[in-house]
């Protein structure tokens, strides 16, 4: 409403969002929180064997250098990037609300912060400093105690922003006290804290033992006993994944209670919420049967199986991230701000007055005769392009011929006009409509119109704002 | 451009700020300069790495000096991004609106920095961790430098013509695409000063980085003396400091002169003459009759760093005066529409 809005209309702005999340997801789960520890203990190790056999001891410290140089290359450009690439992202696809939830959560991403400074002071220390100061065991014990802080750290960054995501999902909070002390004790905090540790852990050591395979192809002695201390490890965190997994899944539909009326459990959400029980599952399945192997036939096994661990836990993940982000709507923030950047306070005025009528940017603040369906494009933009493009994914026209005619046809006006005051009720993900009859009346012409005519809805990147008469000066 | 001087009163998000506001402003201030120290930092470092190597092909011992800076790239570089952080989160919570309104009117080109960056860290750890590898194919390896290099010089740009658009909310409605912002008439002004600043800045780091006793540089720098080096991180600095005196008042008088006060005038000729202060010890340095340059680098290192204190604070004092009419409009809007002095 007071910012220009950004906008794709191939992809979808949620998409820019889920292509960068994701991959920073990734990369700090199982690059950094997942795999600094392991990289530590095999560090370590050699530490030990070196007391007594310099030259095996040798032989772990190399492994451990050579695994984090891969990490550190990604995770210092790809991994750091991806995160500022959220907050680009955030900022231009949905203004409102993360221009809200930084003045309440100021203070945690502050403190994220600095322990991020921390965090890179650490690696770069870490990484940097350990071929000179790995033949001094003096030396190299203080390095693998920066090893272990970096470790601490790590996943330090992810015990606060899990506060943030768990905030913007409680009902209600917002509402009580906004304050930054509540995003760690909400219902979610715990559940997916203690999901997000363990599943890093098994996702880095998919990694690692990839990784493994690889640079001990010329010694499969030695291959034999770092691919037996991975599936220790992935031995003794898969069971944490499934328990962790389980809560988590079972706490759902409990903790969603204050935003689903319980009565109504739709089938998307359903399908969803089912499918990561499933890819939970398939994880431990996957990842149990890999160790296994990795375990007893370490010259045997192949970077396939390694690789299709890694696909499974990272698409595990997705899952949960994608049902989280489920569990959210109809809200950016619960019960504050709808997905659209739109404050449930301010809903009568829209409902009353029109949304136009107080869009700081708008070519028609009004509706003529003659402007009906540039009307139409503009509550598109406002009311609906968060989630929905034109023709591109999630099109709102393909939404509504699913919806009324599934078997192909024209789009039926009093049917569109019908169902968008209603639709917050049926589809418990939608937001309710911010805007008044003539509105529902010009913006179901232009969804019409889109049909037959598709034509992609700029976003101010392209095509510029125009200010209304009424809030400029 | 009489025709786009109506400017859109937004609302502003009607939650109080999370910190006293001065507070906010001396936290964005500082906070942005230590970002652009390492920026400063890297940036000249990729320059030099591919100016030297180029020179490197006809004497190696510049080939082997390009090594030395192409190494600190990888630590400047990591404090530089995560050195942003505080910065852009003080800007978002400070400059909601108008942050965010100029992120979304030059989107294509904002957003292109993220695939941008990445591509260049990349190509810098590859530039770097390959070198004996090209080792028989010299220019191919620039040029993989150069790849890194001018991303590095083109991200600014992107930068400048954000927070340069985010100050004129009047100008909001005429821009059509992020070029259309960039080539107000002030933004390369700004980043040829933002160049030279890099450069000063980059030279000084030489001097300190090279020239401090626990520097190998016997072992790694045998073609060069320490005093050498010490010269040419001075002289860099020198000449690029003397230089400001074009490109700094270019700057100042290309700002839209309405909002220009004497408040900032004040602060930014202080600024200068603490700049001059410092190139009179630069002098003393790289004269040819001082045979150890050094003895006054703490002192130069503390009047730049003054200089750059008071540019950045006039940097700020601009960007208040420039708003603080708008952001009145905004308040009143703001407080009526949300019924907040209820």
């Amino acid at each position: 409403m007071d910012f220009p809005l950004f906008h794709l209309d191939l992809f979808g702005d949620r998409l820019l969002m889920a292509v960068i999340a994701v991959i920073h997801v990734i990369i700090n789960h199982a690059l950094a929180v997942g795999f600094i520890p392991l990289v530590v203990l095999f560090e370590y190790r050699g530490y030990r064997e070196s007391k007594t056999n310099l030259a095996e001891g040798k032989k772990w410290d190399d492994l451990a250098y050579k695994l984090m140089f891969f990490a550190f290359i990604v995770t210092t450009s790809v991994g750091a990037i991806t995160g500022v690439g959220i907050w680009f992202t955030a900022a231009l696809i949905s203004p409102a609300s993360i221009g809200s939830l930084i003045r309440v959560f100021f203070g945690a991403w502050f403190t994220e912060w600095i322990i991020f400074v921390l965090e890179v002071v650490f690696i770069m220390y870490y990484f940097l400093t350990w071929k000179k100061t790995k033949d001094d065991p003096v030396q190299k014990w203080k390095h693998i105690k920066t090893g272990g802080a970096l470790g601490i750290f790590s996943w330090l960054t992810m015990a606060i922003i899990v506060g943030i995501l768990g905030f913007m999902m409680d009902t209600g909070a917002w509402a009580e006290s906004k304050s930054f002390l509540d995003g760690f004790t909400n219902p979610f905090y715990i559940p997916q804290l203690f999901f997000r540790t363990p599943m890093a852990f098994i996702m880095a050591a998919s990694i690692i033992l990839f990784l493994t395979i690889s640079y001990t192809k010329d010694d499969i002695k030695f291959r034999g006993k770092a691919l037996k201390n991975i599936a220790l490890w992935m031995f003794l965190w898969t069971p944490h994944v499934l328990a962790a997994g389980l809560y988590y899944y079972y706490k759902i539909p409990r903790l969603m209670e204050g935003n689903v009326p319980v009565a109504i459990g739709t089938q998307r959400f359903q399908n969803w919420y089912e499918t990561i029980l499933y890819f939970l599952i398939a994880t431990i399945i996957v990842s149990m049967l890999t160790a296994v192997w990795a375990a007893f036939k370490p010259k045997r096994i192949s970077k396939t199986a390694a690789f299709i661990t890694i696909i499974i836990t990272f698409l595990t993940l997705g899952t949960f991230e994608r049902v989280r982000e489920f569990i959210r709507k109809p809200y950016v923030i619960s019960e504050y701000m709808y997905s659209n950047q739109l404050r449930v306070e301010d809903y009568d005025k829209y409902k009353f007055d029109g949304i136009l009528k107080h869009a700081i940017y708008t070519s028609t603040p009004q509706i003529t005769d003659a402007n009906k369906l540039e009307a139409g494009e503009n509550i598109f933009g406002l009311a609906c392009s968060r989630c929905h493009t034109v023709s591109g994914v999630n099109s709102i026209v393909t939404k509504f011929e699913n919806l009324l005619t599934p078997n192909g046809g024209d789009l039926p006006k009093d049917k569109i006009i019908e169902y968008i005051p209603v639709m917050n009720a049926g589809r418990y993900y939608m937001p309710p409509f911010p805007g008044n009859n003539d509105e529902i009346d010009v913006l179901a012409d232009y969804i019409i119109e889109m049909q037959s005519n598709p034509i992609k809805h700029l976003g101010v990147q392209n095509k510029g704002v125009t200010i209304s008469p009424g809030h400029a000066q | 451009m009489l025709l786009f001087q109506i400017q859109p009163i937004p609302r502003d998000i009607p939650l109080p700020l999370p910190l006293p506001e001065w507070i906010l402003i001396s936290l964005l201030i500082i906070s942005f300069l230590a970002h652009i120290l390492f920026i400063n930092l890297m940036l000249g470092g990729s320059v030099l790495t591919v100016i030297f190597q180029i020179m490197g092909l006809k004497k190696e011992k510049y080939d082997k000096l390009a090594y030395e800076i192409a190494n600190t790239i990888t630590v400047n570089k990591s404090l530089a991004v995560v050195l942003g952080v505080a910065p852009l989160l003080v800007i978002n919570a400070l400059y909601t609106i108008y942050f965010y309104s100029a992120n979304a009117l030059t989107a294509n080109l904002w957003i292109s920095i993220i695939p941008l960056l990445i591509i260049a860290f990349l190509v810098t750890y590859y530039h770097k961790y390959n070198w004996e590898k090209y080792k028989g194919n010299k220019r191919t390896h620039i040029a993989i430098g150069l790849v890194a290099t001018l991303i590095f010089l083109f991200i600014p740009l992107i930068f400048l013509t954000n927070i340069n658009l985010m100050i004129f909310p009047e100008r909001w409605a005429e821009v059509r695409g992020a070029f259309s912002a960039m080539i107000f008439w002030n933004v390369i002004p700004r980043y040829l000063h933002f160049l030279a600043g890099t450069t000063a800045i980059t030279g000084l780091f030489i001097v300190g980085y090279f020239g401090r006793k626990s520097f190998p540089f016997e072992e790694r720098l045998s073609d060069f003396s320490r005093e050498e080096i010490k010269r040419l991180g001075y002289k860099l600095t020198f000449y690029v400091t003397i230089s400001q005196i074009v490109f700094g008042p270019f700057v100042l008088f290309t700002l839209p002169w309405g909002s220009v006060s004497w408040h900032l005038i004040g602060v930014v000729t202080t600024a200068a003459l603490i700049a001059s202060a410092a190139v009179y010890f630069l002098w003393k340095e790289i004269r040819p009759a001082n045979i150890s340059p050094g003895k006054y680098f703490i002192t130069i290192v503390l009047l730049l760093s003054l200089t750059v204190l008071l540019m950045g604070w006039g940097r700020h004092v601009y960007r208040s005066d420039t708003l603080a009419p708008h952001q009145e409009l905004m308040k009143v809007k703001t407080e009526a529409y949300y019924n907040l002095n209820d």
